[in-house]
């Protein structure tokens, strides 16, 4: 069976600055995939340059087995969508709500908006009452709920988060991750997630890869984080760095 | 609508800021109720709004406004005559009434305001975030030519096209479009590069949408508020040099009460009948300052960095 998304030796360089240095990935198809590392280590520019956004020099990337042009074609556009870090700059301030989700239907054609509209709104936990507000009046969890909800309702079957709760308060972040969870389950989505969250990782994903300098310095099972069960020392030291932030707010 | 307000004021009001609106509508209609709000705060840009209403309507109703006709006037009995009397504001040397053709004259000045925002702002405006959006050579080519004419003086480069194209008013619009478009676009390209490396933008790159779309539906709604705000600034320096080009001789001919031409005329006799210029200047001193003011309040009640918008 051919893997959702595969990434080999992907290059990916900003002027002079080498980014992402031949990355490769596999993404089986339903399965959920955790990007880990610290600041500057080219998790979401991995994430970027899958959506198009970044300057690939060379490597290849594959979506269901077959190669992706540059520009992207619009069916890649339905297969693919992604969700931003920042809630509050992920949404047009000009538009309401309504225009933000009718924006990718009229861009790819559907006919029924309306219904599609309602029943993106209602998947997301926000209802109607929230079709014609402005993204100013929302709080930044109904905001990244609603980069969510324009995400899924062109039917995508593969999400790219790009560390999709980092921006919200951590009460906010357990009810988005409890949604994303409940959609991959309904939807049978394959995610791709970035964090620098070993917990939220840990709790999302199957799988997950450890990058640092825009190299793969270990891929791991989640489990095996989850039980201290890892090879490379750089993956060590992030897991105590995380475990002492919690004992010190503990 | 106005009734509505006096039966049910705080219904309506409720209506308009509501937190949930319930239609396209009501969400669009609420918006703009804020920006009236914010812009009715100041005094100022009220005064300025009334000003140019009047302008409107002195405009639209010339024709029962104005006591004498514009043009003719009686060279024996009442040529410069002092205001006061019969003649409000005095008249000129062909004995025409000063107040019909200042009457008269806000539809010239109107005429070419209007004619020239209409041009100059969206050629502005297209070129501007088209070479924001793109950048690379299309970028670099745009922005050279908008220095070429941003490098001449304005009045000089609207001079040279009027000595071209032929005096008239029209050649006058034309050549003060052509001379007012670059700063639109070089502060349509500003306010582009702001916002097109956004995640808003890139996101609905995302969604497949082409470049046309992008820059039509997503940019340059964004780039209009500040747009609408230098335009309506730069009405009354497109009154001065539309005046000045008629001052000049090159813009509105005679007969035409056009108010440059008219301070024109004037100048001859501004000692004695000081009055032949001095009334179209106040006529413009006051358009142009209704400009300003309407101007400086919409920048406050549009700017969406002022409200969380």
């Amino acid at each position: 069976m051919t893997n959702a998304l595969s990434i080999s030796n992907l290059e990916v360089a900003f002027d002079h600055f080498r980014a992402l240095k031949g990355v490769s990935i596999e993404v089986a198809r339903g399965e959920s995939f955790g990007l880990v590392g610290e600041s500057g280590s080219g998790k979401s520019t991995l994430l970027r340059a899958v959506a198009g956004l970044a300057p690939v020099q060379s490597g290849e990337i594959r979506i269901d087995g077959k190669p992706l042009t540059t520009p992207r074609d619009k069916a890649f556009y339905r297969t693919v969508q992604m969700v931003f870090q920042d809630p509050y700059g992920s949404l047009h301030p000009r538009q309401t709500i309504d225009r933000l989700l009718l924006e990718p239907l009229a861009i790819h054609g559907f006919s029924d908006g309306e219904q599609r509209i309602v029943r993106a709104l209602d998947e997301v936990g926000l209802g109607s009452g929230f079709r014609f507000r402005y993204p100013h009046q929302l709080s930044g969890g109904q905001r990244q709920r609603i980069a969510i909800a324009r995400a899924l309702i062109v039917e995508p079957s593969i999400l790219l988060l790009d560390e999709p709760t980092s921006a919200l308060d951590a009460s906010v972040q357990a009810e988005v991750l409890n949604l994303l969870e409940q959609i991959r389950r309904d939807r049978k989505l394959t995610f791709v997630m970035v964090s620098h969250d070993l917990a939220v990782i840990t709790h999302m994903c199957e799988r997950l890869v450890v990058m640092q300098n825009g190299d793969i310095v270990e891929q791991l099972d989640a489990a095996d984080l989850a039980s201290g069960k890892v090879t490379q020392a750089y993956t060590d030291n992030l897991m105590r760095a995380s475990e002492g932030f919690r004992r010190t707010i503990a | 609508m106005s009734e509505t307000a006096e039966t049910s004021p705080q219904t309506l009001r409720d209506w308009l800021l509501s937190e949930r609106p319930q239609s396209r509508m009501q969400a669009r209609l609420g918006r703009f109720y804020m920006i009236w709000r914010r812009f009715t705060a100041n005094k100022l840009a009220v005064v300025g709004l009334v000003i140019i209403l009047a302008l409107l309507f002195v405009a639209a109703f010339a024709d029962l406004l104005a006591p004498y006709s514009p043009t003719v006037g009686d060279l024996r009995t009442t040529r410069l005559l002092p205001p006061g009397g019969e003649f409000l504001l005095g008249t000129d040397d062909q004995g025409r009434d000063i107040l019909s053709r200042l009457i008269y004259g806000s539809r010239l000045t109107l005429y070419v305001v209007l004619l020239v925002a209409i041009i100059a702002a969206p050629i502005g405006l297209l070129v501007g975030t088209v070479a924001g959006y793109a950048g690379g050579w299309v970028d670099a080519v745009l922005m050279r030519i908008t220095d070429i004419f941003l490098a001449f003086p304005k009045l000089i480069l609207a001079l040279a096209f009027v000595a071209a194209l032929g005096p008239g008013i029209e050649n006058a619009v034309i050549a003060i479009a052509i001379t007012s478009w670059p700063p639109y676009a070089r502060m349509a390209r500003a306010e582009t590069l702001t916002v097109r490396n956004s995640d808003y933008i890139a996101a609905v790159q995302l969604m497949g949408a082409s470049p046309t779309r992008i820059v039509v539906r997503h940019i340059m709604p964004l780039c209009l508020s500040s747009l609408i705000v230098r335009v309506t600034l730069d009405m009354a320096g497109i009154i001065l040099t539309a005046a000045g080009l008629g001052f000049l001789g090159l813009g509105a001919q005679p007969p035409l009460p056009e108010w440059g031409a008219m301070i024109a005329s004037g100048r001859r006799f501004i000692l004695d009948q000081w009055w032949v210029a001095a009334m179209p200047g106040l006529a413009i001193l006051i358009v142009s300052l209704g400009f300003n003011l309407l101007g400086d309040g919409l920048r406050d009640a549009l700017d969406p960095r002022g409200s969380n918008q």
